[in-house]
């Protein structure tokens, strides 16, 4: 017996980066903010790209906190999703095109979402990625961090609590 | 006071962000303020239901809390979030404007402490809740 061809990496990265994008693209708030995804591996990236419109202290200038705490809390349900969901963009359960029209898988829905604000946002793009602690079957905790010019000079982090959707497939805990 | 007041509301007026939401001060002065976010299309987090998205009702939170510290008998009209924890008890309903009002019940020679609440259309069944602490001075 031969073991399967592995797919070509072109259609693997194809299906991949465009369920990412699908996912990313369809929430109008996201395209509003202007939040966008990297993604290596199952290893997501948020990017924020700046625009003037996320000041929040004109005088500084700033970026305004509410986009710090709607970037940490959308970097957090993405990365939620993608775990969540790969197994189903893999096994092709979830057709891509269906999600690019706009049609939606059930997503995690935040709970709580807590923001430390550690430095302030400076008016240039920022980046985040979310560590998922603990994820069952109905809760999930996840803790996110962003950054702008230095990783390991944070400008917030912060922590959320969600509640998976509901599905009959899947009962393990 | 009342020129405090006056100038907690142009500076809230003039922020860039809050401009882009849409936000509007109903009331200002003594540590309270109330501030609504209308409806818009580009706020929605779920395109199948139109509910608008968690982190524009955060941003709504973040400023309402702001403006209620700023306007406070005992600061300098100045502030930054140190840390704020928003509780979702429910999907703003679709079409409906939602409205926050924060309170700045306690403050020290470096730290207010604010409450705020969001509701929608119902005024029985709050949208958000939110708690947080800012820098003073």
């Amino acid at each position: 017996m031969t073991k399967p061809h592995p797919e070509p990496v072109q259609v693997v990265k194809q299906r991949r980066d465009a369920a990412l994008r699908a996912l990313a693209s369809c929430v109008p708030y996201n395209r509003f903010l202007g939040i966008s995804f990297d993604r290596r591996g199952d290893e997501l990236t948020g990017v924020l790209t700046f625009d003037d419109k996320l000041i929040g202290n004109p005088m500084l200038p700033a970026l305004h906190g509410g986009v710090t705490a709607a970037f940490l809390e959308t970097t957090a349900v993405m990365a939620l999703s993608w775990e969540y969901l790969w197994d189903d963009f893999e096994s092709g359960l979830i057709d891509v095109a269906q999600l690019e029209a706009g049609d939606l898988p059930r997503l995690p829905k935040t709970v709580d979402f807590t923001i430390d604000y550690l430095r302030s946002g400076l008016p240039r793009d920022a980046y985040a990625r979310a560590r998922i602690t603990r994820l069952g079957r109905r809760y999930a905790s996840v803790h996110a961090e962003a950054w702008q010019d230095n990783r390991s000079r944070p400008i917030a982090q912060g922590a959320g609590h969600f509640v998976m959707p509901e599905r009959a497939d899947r009962d393990d805990d | 006071m009342v020129d405090k007041t006056r100038i907690a509301k142009q500076f809230i007026e003039l922020i860039p962000h809050a401009k882009a939401l849409g936000l509007e001060i109903l009331e200002i002065g003594n540590g309270e303020a109330e501030i609504v976010m209308p409806y818009g299309e580009h706020l929605v987090g779920n395109p199948k239901t139109g509910v608008i998205h968690g982190g524009a009702v955060s941003a709504l939170m973040d400023t309402c809390c702001g403006a209620a510290v700023m306007c406070h008998p005992a600061t300098p009209p100045s502030t930054a979030t140190l840390d704020l924890r928003i509780d979702y008890m429910r999907g703003a309903t679709p079409g409906q404007a939602v409205r926050a009002r924060a309170t700045c019940h306690h403050i020290t020679r470096s730290v207010a402490f604010v409450r705020a609440e969001a509701f929608d259309d119902d005024p029985d069944s709050p949208v958000a809740a939110a708690t947080g602490s800012f820098t003073v001075g």
